[in-house]
């Protein structure tokens, strides 16, 4: 059906999305850093010590899983789960984390900085700092400090300093920047793990890479299970790297993609965080994407009751997948993904992170319109320990 | 018509160096900030930086995000900011450079902004988030070259690299002082004199040093190395500290002429 997707070019753009949007301090480093990644990642050592700590540390290949009992309960497609919550530190960022600090240490560099949202990208550098013995700071906004307390402790616990971000709404947008401007400053000795396909080149591409081997995974299994390939992948999308780790390795077949944003309190609101639903196109954080902003270009604040979604931004492959058609993106609501996330709870005994219950979400209703001869693959990002607090005092208050 | 090289020529010709002022326009107010900006040109200051605000700021320390952020609180727009320029063109001949995000221009269209930037009475532009590789984009589309493009030269910025700047730069160079935000302090004055001689060597640009210079000490010891003194965070401060006076303007202008007295030589 499609031609071959052969992006990024040269200079880290996805059509006119991407790029390389930063200060001049920054740039030698990130031309370095692609220089670097370039050379480090192709070499025979660096793919067998990765594959080695992915398999024996991080525990993969995660399970692919038949949801049958949702499946059976919703009469529809049948839903087969990605099981990146079993993974180390129960969520999808640590193939990346892993990917970067390795690349830091071939690179020389000892420190390592990162910005977390859900705090799972700064439990999963804060880990992998520990198992390389490398000094670690994490960027992390107030009003997530509150809402993802058990992270912010094991972060602490793991010997990272979590450094708190009171500006802007003090999120995910506000720990990004918070992190580039240390990073600035710190830039000769200190490599800078961006947790998602967002920021400028290499960053998109580079994550993707070390992301893919969700998709990997799961086309092998699910061809092994069923004998075909899927119908329909769904991945919740934050800055999108979870979705683009399951859908890259699909990209040339005939399967469709479907990227869930979060819709907060709905879209018809300000209080969301659809960035490509209802975004235009800026240049945030480096790179050129989708953005929610006015129309003079201040960027908006996002909301939504997952901290791993709530960001006005996206990465450029996905405003490129949504452009070309080759990916469909919709949003799930706050309250929608509460459903999501007790059914899964209920109906197959696992409880999915925030993010991951906007997937299931999306996978519920699409799952009912579709016939029992579909075969939809929902990348279960993460696990939802960190957010039971958040669960609790809702479901308590609708007591 | 070039009021840019007019001024290095003008200066050059008495044996001063350039100062070149930061503000975040609009900050506190746009009336305040036209007074503002008023006093420091009577006070002396040869070049202006009219920052447009953005609501995330990475390249900038707290100072500049709080001025940044106060702006945009009093409906700041890139739109507000060519209107300013048109209101300092009326009374000065200064010098003025634009400086802003690359979002804002993005937004506003890059052909438009080269347009209405001339047509307002702007001389130059400095996007802090636009570097070579990207920004073909932008000058692409401008209808000719009589906006000065001047760029940044990092610490970091290799010495091939910095010619490949320099070659695709207009006006003058603004070499950052360390590598950090703006209004990070620690002045390394003989770490600067090398990064200043290495950029001789590849420019026939002028060179503006600034980042983290903040007193007249400061700008008499860069004085003696580069054509110009960018002070930035230093007025901001000033700004934040006086809000509630009504003497702010005449504070900023009396900043203003100290430290243009340490950019003439012999002064002490
Ligand atoms: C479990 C989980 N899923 C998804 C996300 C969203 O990020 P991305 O869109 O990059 O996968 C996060 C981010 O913190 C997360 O923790």
């Amino acid at each position: 059906m499609s031609t071959e997707h052969a992006y990024p070019d040269l200079k880290g753009h996805f059509g006119p999305y991407g790029g390389r949007y930063v200060g001049e301090t920054l740039m030698p480093a990130i031309l370095e850093l692609e220089e670097a990644y370039h050379t480090y990642a192709k070499e025979p050592a660096f793919i067998s010590e990765l594959g080695t700590l992915l398999s024996r540390y991080v525990g993969r290949p995660t399970p692919l899983y038949h949801a049958k009992r949702l499946s059976d309960h919703l009469k529809g497609a049948a839903i087969y789960l990605k099981r990146e919550d079993l993974a180390h530190t129960g969520a999808h960022k640590i193939n990346n984390t892993l990917g970067q600090a390795l690349l830091a240490r071939y690179m020389g560099k000892k420190k390592l900085i990162a910005e977390t949202g859900a705090g799972q990208h700064g439990v999963a550098t804060a880990t992998t700092a520990a198992l390389f013995g490398m000094a670690c700071k994490i960027f992390m906004g107030v009003e997530d400090i509150k809402r993802q307390a058990p992270n912010v402790k094991r972060m602490e616990l793991l010997g990272a300093t979590v450094v708190p971000v009171d500006s802007g709404t003090g999120t995910l947008k506000d720990a990004m920047n918070e992190a580039m401007r240390y990073w600035v400053g710190a830039v000769e000795d200190t490599f800078y793990i961006i947790g998602s396909v967002a920021g400028p080149h290499p960053y998109p591409v580079m994550v993707r890479d070390f992301q893919k081997i969700i998709g990997i995974e799961a086309r092998d299994q699910i061809l092994e299970i069923t004998g075909k390939l899927p119908t329909t992948l769904i991945a919740c999308v934050g800055g999108g790297s979870n979705a683009m780790g399951l859908f890259y390795p699909f990209i040339d077949d005939d399967v469709e993609m479907i990227g869930v944003e979060a819709a907060g309190l709905g879209i018809d609101t300000d209080k969301h965080a659809a960035t490509l639903g209802m975004g235009s196109i800026g240049v945030l954080h480096g790179s050129k994407s989708y953005v929610l902003q006015d129309k003079f270009g201040q960027i908006m604040e996002a909301h939504s009751i997952s901290a791993g979604l709530d960001y006005p931004g996206v990465g450029p492959e996905h405003a490129l997948l949504k452009d070309i058609k080759r990916a469909t993106y919709v949003s799930i609501t706050d309250k929608e993904a509460l459903e999501g996330f007790r059914i899964l709870c209920t109906l197959e005994g696992i409880i999915p992170a925030l993010e991951s219950s906007h997937a299931i979400a999306c996978a519920v209703s699409t799952a009912k319109e579709r016939s029992s001869e579909d075969v939809i693959i929902v990348n279960l990002s993460g696990r939802g320990d960190k957010d039971l607090g958040t669960v609790f005092s809702i479901f308590d208050s609708k007591k | 018509m070039d009021r840019l090289k007019k001024t290095f020529d003008r200066l050059a010709e008495k044996g001063e160096k350039a100062l070149v002022g930061f503000v975040s326009a609009g900050d506190p107010d746009m009336e305040t900030s036209l007074e503002i900006i008023r006093n420091m040109c009577e006070a002396g200051l040869d070049i202006l930086e009219l920052g447009v605000p953005f609501s995330d700021p990475t390249a900038d320390g707290p100072v500049i995000q709080r001025s940044s952020a106060r702006a945009l609180e009093k409906g700041i727009t890139l739109e507000t900011v060519l209107e300013m320029t048109r209101r300092i063109r009326e009374y000065s001949d200064i010098p003025i450079i634009l400086f802003s995000y690359y979002n804002p221009v993005f937004a506003f269209g890059a052909r438009q902004f080269y347009t209405f930037a001339l047509e307002k009475g702007a001389d130059g532009v400095l996007i802090v988030d636009l570097p070579p590789e990207e920004s073909d984009e932008m000058t692409g589309v401008w209808e000719g070259n009589e906006l000065s493009l001047i760029r940044l030269i990092a610490p970091t910025t290799p010495v091939e690299r910095m010619k490949t700047i320099s070659d695709s730069a207009s006006g003058f160079l603004y070499m950052v002082s360390k590598t950090g935000v703006t209004g990070s302090d620690g002045l390394d004055t003989s770490a600067i004199e090398s990064y200043v001689k290495t950029l001789r060597s590849v420019t026939h640009l002028p060179i503006c040093v600034g980042f983290g210079i903040s007193t007249p000490e400061d700008v008499r010891a860069i004085s003696k190395m580069a054509d110009g003194i960018v002070i930035g965070s230093a007025f901001e401060r000033l700004i934040e500290n006086h809000l509630e006076d009504d003497d702010l303007p005449e504070l900023l202008g009396k900043q203003t002429r100290l430290f243009k007295n340490a950019t003439r030589k012999g002064y002490v």
